[in-house]
C-alpha cells in the first residue's frame, strides 16, 4: 500500500475497478501522505479530511451497488483555492477572503463531483493568482518538493507541489499568464492551460477574465488528457465558453508525431533563457525530429509586446474584478471606520496584499480617463497583433515548442523584492493567454541541481488533442523521469 | 428677465424592462418581494459568478429603439462602468459606453398645436443596482432584489425648450414604451425614472451654458417642476453676474426646489472598458426585421389613419392614440360602427372621465359602445339616454339595443306625440305663454324641460325645441 500515492489517476481508476484497494483506502493513503509532507511542502490551505473519508465510503458503496459515477469515482483531487467549492473555504490565499465559504460549486467542481471525484483540499497560491512563486500568499509559502528552499512556482504553486509531492494524484489550477504551466515546470508535473473558452470559468474567482482558464495538473500526460476531457465543454453559465463538441483527448493520444510540423519560436529561446533550459528544450526538439516530426525555427516578432500587454490588460481587468472585495457584504472588514469611504479604504488597505494593491493601482491607472488609449487600448492592439502572429505561424506549423520558463525554480525570497524581475519570468507563458491558445508544460529534463526543467507545447485554438499526442510521445521516451 | 433667456433641456430616462428574469441571471424580477429573496450568486456579484446575457433584454431594447425611430447597431457589446457604492455588489455596473444598441432616433410631440421633433441620441441596455434601506436602529441594509433588473437608458438630444415640452416628451415616450410592450412604465414602482440635464442661455445665443443634472425624478409633474425651478435659479444667477457650476442636483418634492448633490469637478472616472465576461453582441438583420414585425402600429401612424379614414380631429386622434389600450379599444369599436366621430366623442367625453387609473380600461365591450354611438347617430336615442346607458352598462354590460327596445328608451321623434306633450304642459300652466309673449324666452326652455321630464328624457331635443317655439308663437 505504501506507494499507491505515487500512482496516477488512470492507474487508480484501474486499481479501484479491479478492487485492488477501496476509495476509502486511497483517500486515507493521501491523507497520510499530506500529514507527512505538509510540514515541509505547505501545499494546502485546507484539507477536508472528514468529508473526504465520508465521500470515499459513499463512493465505495456506489461501486459495490453497481451505481458508480464512472471510472474516476472515488479518486481524490486537490483544487486551487480560487475555485469555488460549496461548504469549503475559498480564500484565494487572501486575508480579504479568509473564512469565506461560497454558497455554490464552480461548474468544474460540479463536473468533478458528478464523475465521483473527491475534493481532498484547497491548495495554496499567490493571492488572487497574482504572482509566480506563491510568496504572495497571505497564509504560507509553498516549497518546491525537489528543494524546500526553492519556490514551487505560482500562482498555482500549491496544486503543482501537491501533485509533485504525491499529496494528490491530480489538481486543478488556473492559468492567467502561466499559473498552471510555470509551477508545473518548476515541480516536474504536466500542466495544461486549455484554449480560452474550452473550460467554464463559472466559479473561478476572476483575476483577468479575458485571459484565464482553469487547467489541470497531473503527473502524466494521459491523466491530464482524461481529466480535461471530463471538465471541458460549453457551460450555459459562462458566456465565453465555446460551442465545440465533446472533447475526447484520449483516443488519439498514442498517434505519434510522425510528419508533425513543430516550430520553435526564435523569440522564446533568446535573452533571459538559461543555458540549461535552452539546451534541454532543444534536445527535446531533436528527439521530436528523431520521432519523425519536422522541426524548424519560426519567428513571432510581436512577442516582444507580450509581457507589457499582458501586465496592462490583466491588471486593468483585475482592478475591476477585485473591486467587489469592499468589506460590505462578505470577506474582511476593517474593525474601525467612520463612514462608508473609510470602510472601503481600510478594509481594502488591510485586507489585500502588496502585490494585489500594486496591480489594482496599475490597472486603475491604465483604465483612467486620459490614459486609457495610451495603455489599455494600446495593449489590446498589441494583443490583436500577437493573435495574428500566432494565426500566421500556425499556417506554417502544427505546434510550437519552447521553454515553459526561462529558468528552473528559484530560491524563496530571491525575486521577492523585484516585481519586474518576477514579471519577466512569465515571458514564455503569457503569449498563449493573450492569444487564447492551448499550451501545455511537461518535464523535459533535470538541471545539474536536480531541479525539473519544463518545456511548453503551444497549438492553435482547440488543438488540445494534438498537444496531448505530442506530449505523450515525448513522455514515452522516458527522458524526463526524475524524483 | 426670464424672457431674455431660454432653457436647453435634455432628458435621460431609465425604463425597467418587463422581462420575467433579470438581465444576467435567471432570478425573477417581480416588484415588491421580500428583501433578498430574488437573488443568486450572479446578481449578488459573489466571487466567481459570471453574467450571461438575457437575449430578451436585447430584443426589448431593440423594440424600444424601433418605436423611437432609432438605428440599431449590428455589432456592439457591453461595458463595465466602475464605481463603489454599497448597492452595487460587483462595484461595477454592466452597461454600454460608446456602442449603444440603438442610436439616432426621434419622436414627435404636439406642443401648442405645433408638431415638434425631439431627437433621441441613444438607447442602451444596463443592469439596475440594489436598494439601500435605511433603518434608524439597524443601520443601512441592502436589498439585492433589484440588482440585475434590466434597464434601458434613453437619452434625448438637448432639443427641449420648456417644462411643458419635457412633460409632453415624457408622456409620448411612456406611451411608445407601452405600445412597444417593453415595460410597464409604472412610475410609482420606479420602472420609469428620469434625469434632467438643463442649462440656460440668452435668447439668440448659440453657445451652451454650463449645465446641471437633476437626478431621479419619479413623476412627470416633478420633472416639470424641477425644470421650472432650475430655469429660474439659473437665470437669476446669470442675472446677478454669477457663474454657474456644472453639478448634480436633486429635487425635493415638498419644497419644489433643487439642491446641489455634488459638483462635476469631483466627478468620478468610471473607467469604462469592454466587459470581458460577455462575448460581443451581434444583431442580425433578421432579428431586427422580426422585432419590427412584432411591433404594433404606433400612435403617429394610427392618428394619421383616424384623421384620414374617420375624419377625426387631430386633437381627438391624439388623445385616443396616447394610450395603446384606448386606441385598440377605439379600433375594435369603430369596426362595427357607422358613426366613428360620434364614437370618438362618446369615448373621450363619456368613457375617459370614468377611468380612474393611469391606463385605459373599459368594462363596456367595444361592440356595445359602438352600438350606443350608432343608436345616437341614427336618432334612435338622444344624448341623455346615451349617457344613462353608459352609466348602466359600466356596471353591468349587455347589448344596449336590446335594453333600449325592451325598456322603450328610444327617442320620441313623433311630432304628434311631442305636440300633445307640449300642449299638456301649456294647458297645465298658462303663464308660460304669457311669459313667452312678453319676451321672456326662458319660458320656452322651461317648457322643453318639463316635456323632457314627462317623457323620461327621451324626447328628440332638436325636434322638441322646434315644436315648442312653433306652438308658443301660435298661441
Amino acid at each position: 500500500m505504501g506507494d499507491i500515492v505515487k500512482r496516477g489517476v488512470i492507474e487508480h481508476a484501474e486499481a479501484l475497478a479491479r478492487g485492488e484497494y477501496s476509495a476509502e483506502e486511497l483517500v486515507r493513503a493521501y491523507l497520510a501522505r499530506i500529514e507527512e509532507k505538509e510540514a515541509s511542502v505547505d501545499a494546502f490551505l485546507y484539507v477536508d479530511c472528514e468529508r473526504a473519508l465520508d465521500l470515499a465510503r459513499e463512493s465505495d458503496k456506489r461501486r459495490a451497488d453497481g451505481v458508480s459515477r464512472g471510472r474516476f469515482d472515488g479518486i481524490p483531487i486537490a483544487v486551487k483555492d480560487n475555485i469555488c467549492t460549496r461548504s469549503m473555504p475559498t480564500t484565494c490565499a487572501s486575508k480579504m477572503l479568509d473564512g469565506y465559504i461560497p454558497p455554490y460549486d464552480a461548474t468544474v467542481i460540479e463536473r468533478l463531483r458528478a464523475n465521483g471525484f473527491i475534493i481532498i483540499g484547497k491548495t495554496n497560491m499567490d493571492e488572487f493568482g497574482m504572482g509566480s512563486s506563491c510568496e504572495n500568499s497571505a497564509f504560507k509559502i509553498t516549497k518546491n518538493p525537489f528543494d524546500n528552499e526553492r519556490v514551487a512556482g505560482g500562482s498555482s504553486g500549491g496544486s503543482a507541489a501537491a501533485v509533485a509531492a504525491f499529496e494528490a494524484p491530480c489538481a486543478l489550477g488556473s492559468d492567467t499568464g502561466g499559473s498552471v504551466r510555470q509551477p508545473s515546470a518548476f515541480c516536474g508535473t504536466v500542466g495544461m492551460k486549455p484554449t480560452y473558452g474550452r473550460v467554464s470559468r463559472y466559479g473561478l474567482v476572476a483575476f483577468a477574465s479575458s485571459l484565464e482558464q482553469i487547467g489541470v495538473i497531473t503527473s502524466s500526460v494521459a491523466d491530464n488528457a482524461a481529466l480535461l476531457g471530463m471538465m471541458a465543454g460549453q457551460d450555459a453559465k459562462d458566456a465565453t465558453t465555446a460551442s465545440v463538441g465533446a472533447a475526447d483527448f484520449e483516443s488519439d493520444i498514442s498517434g505519434g508525431v510522425s510528419r508533425l510540423r513543430i516550430g520553435f519560436p526564435r523569440e522564446l529561446f533568446g535573452k533571459g533563457i538559461s543555458r540549461e533550459v535552452r539546451e534541454a528544450v532543444l534536445a527535446a526538439a531533436e528527439k521530436y525530429g528523431d520521432m519523425g516530426a519536422e522541426v524548424f525555427e519560426v519567428s513571432l516578432p510581436s512577442l516582444e509586446y507580450a509581457l507589457p500587454a499582458y501586465y496592462v490588460i490583466s491588471s486593468a481587468e483585475a482592478s475591476s474584478n477585485l473591486s467587489r472585495f469592499d468589506g460590505v457584504r462578505y470577506g474582511y472588514r476593517a474593525a474601525e471606520y467612520e463612514n462608508i469611504t473609510e470602510l472601503y479604504l481600510r478594509s481594502r488597505s488591510q485586507g489585500l496584499g502588496d502585490e494585489v494593491k500594486r496591480r489594482i493601482m496599475l490597472g486603475t491607472f491604465a483604465l483612467s480617463a486620459g490614459y486609457y488609449d495610451e495603455y489599455y487600448a494600446r495593449a489590446r492592439r498589441a494583443a490583436a497583433l500577437i493573435k495574428r502572429d500566432f494565426e500566421r505561424v500556425f499556417r506554417e506549423c502544427d505546434l510550437l515548442l519552447s521553454p515553459t520558463t526561462p529558468e528552473t525554480a528559484f530560491k524563496i525570497g530571491e525575486k521577492k523584492n523585484s516585481p519586474t524581475q518576477m514579471y519577466a519570468t512569465d515571458i514564455c507563458s503569457v503569449p498563449a493567454n493573450i492569444a487564447g491558445i492551448p499550451a501545455l508544460s511537461l518535464p523535459c529534463g533535470v538541471s545539474a541541481e536536480g531541479l525539473p526543467i519544463g518545456m511548453q507545447l503551444m497549438g492553435d485554438s482547440f488543438s488540445e488533442a494534438l498537444l496531448y499526442r505530442a506530449a505523450y510521445a515525448f513522455e514515452r521516451l522516458g527522458e524526463a523521469k526524475n524524483g | 428677465m426670464a424672457e431674455r433667456y431660454e432653457m436647453i433641456v435634455g432628458l435621460e430616462v431609465h425604463v425597467e424592462l418587463k422581462t420575467e428574469t433579470k438581465i444576467f441571471c435567471s432570478c425573477p424580477t417581480i416588484f415588491g418581494a421580500e428583501p433578498n429573496t430574488q437573488c443568486c450568486p450572479v446578481c449578488m456579484g459573489l466571487p466567481g459568478a459570471l453574467p450571461t446575457l438575457n437575449r430578451r433584454v436585447v430584443e426589448y431594447a431593440i423594440k424600444a429603439g424601433l418605436a423611437t425611430n432609432c438605428r440599431i447597431a449590428r455589432q456592439t457589446g457591453l461595458d463595465r462602468k466602475n464605481y463603489f457604492y454599497p448597492d452595487l455588489p460587483k462595484a461595477y455596473q454592466i452597461s454600454q459606453y460608446d456602442r449603444p444598441l440603438c442610436y439616432g432616433g426621434w419622436l414627435d410631440i404636439e406642443s401648442g398645436g405645433e408638431k415638434k421633433r425631439i431627437g433621441i441620441t441613444r438607447i442602451h441596455i444596463e443592469e439596475d443596482a440594489g436598494k439601500l434601506i435605511h433603518d434608524g436602529e439597524r443601520g443601512t441594509m441592502i436589498d439585492c432584489n433589484r440588482c440585475g433588473v434590466p434597464l434601458i437608458e434613453i437619452v434625448s438630444e438637448p432639443d427641449i425648450r420648456s417644462a411643458q415640452e419635457a412633460k409632453l416628451y415624457l408622456k409620448k415616450l411612456r406611451s411608445l414604451m407601452l405600445y412597444a410592450g417593453v415595460s410597464d412604465c409604472k412610475m410609482n414602482e420606479g420602472s420609469l425614472r428620469c434625469d434632467v440635464n438643463i442649462s440656460v442661455r440668452p435668447v439668440g445665443s448659440s453657445e451652451l451654458g454650463e449645465r446641471c443634472e437633476i437626478k431621479n425624478l419619479n413623476s412627470f409633474a416633478f420633472a416639470a417642476k424641477a425644470i421650472e425651478y432650475e430655469f429660474e435659479r439659473q437665470t437669476a444667477l446669470l442675472e446677478r453676474g454669477e457663474r454657474l457650476t456644472r453639478e448634480t442636483r436633486r429635487f425635493d418634492a415638498s419644497s419644489g426646489k433643487t439642491y446641489a448633490m455634488r459638483s462635476k469637478e469631483s466627478a468620478e472616472d468610471y473607467r469604462y472598458f469592454p466587459e470581458p465576461d460577455l462575448p460581443p453582441l451581434t444583431v442580425s438583420e433578421e432579428t431586427v426585421a422580426r422585432l419590427a414585425n412584432e411591433l404594433p402600429r404606433l400612435p403617429d401612424l394610427r392618428a394619421e389613419e383616424y384623421i384620414s379614414k374617420y375624419s377625426l380631429s387631430e386633437y381627438d386622434s391624439e388623445i385616443i392614440t396616447s394610450d395603446m389600450a384606448l386606441a385598440d379599444y377605439f379600433e375594435a369599436a369603430v369596426r362595427t360602427s357607422a358613426y366613428p366621430k360620434l364614437l370618438a366623442n362618446i369615448l373621450i367625453s363619456e368613457i375617459l372621465g370614468r377611468v380612474e387609473q393611469e391606463d385605459f380600461y373599459c368594462p363596456i365591450s367595444p361592440e356595445n359602445l359602438a352600438e350606443i354611438a350608432d343608436m345616437s347617430g341614427e336618432g334612435l336615442i338622444n344624448s341623455s339616454t346615451a349617457k344613462k346607458l353608459i352609466k348602466r352598462l359600466w356596471l353591468s354590460d349587455e347589448p344596449p339595443r336590446e335594453v333600449v327596445m325592451r325598456e322603450e328608451l328610444f327617442q320620441i321623434n313623433d311630432r304628434e306625440a311631442l305636440t300633445e306633450a307640449i300642449l299638456a304642459v301649456i294647458r297645465a300652466d298658462a303663464r308660460v305663454v304669457a311669459d313667452y309673449k312678453s319676451g321672456r324666452t326662458v319660458a320656452a326652455k322651461s317648457v322643453v324641460g318639463r316635456v323632457m321630464s314627462a317623457t323620461g328624457g327621451r324626447a328628440n331635443p332638436a325636434l322638441l325645441g322646434e315644436l315648442t317655439q312653433e306652438i308658443l308663437k301660435s298661441q
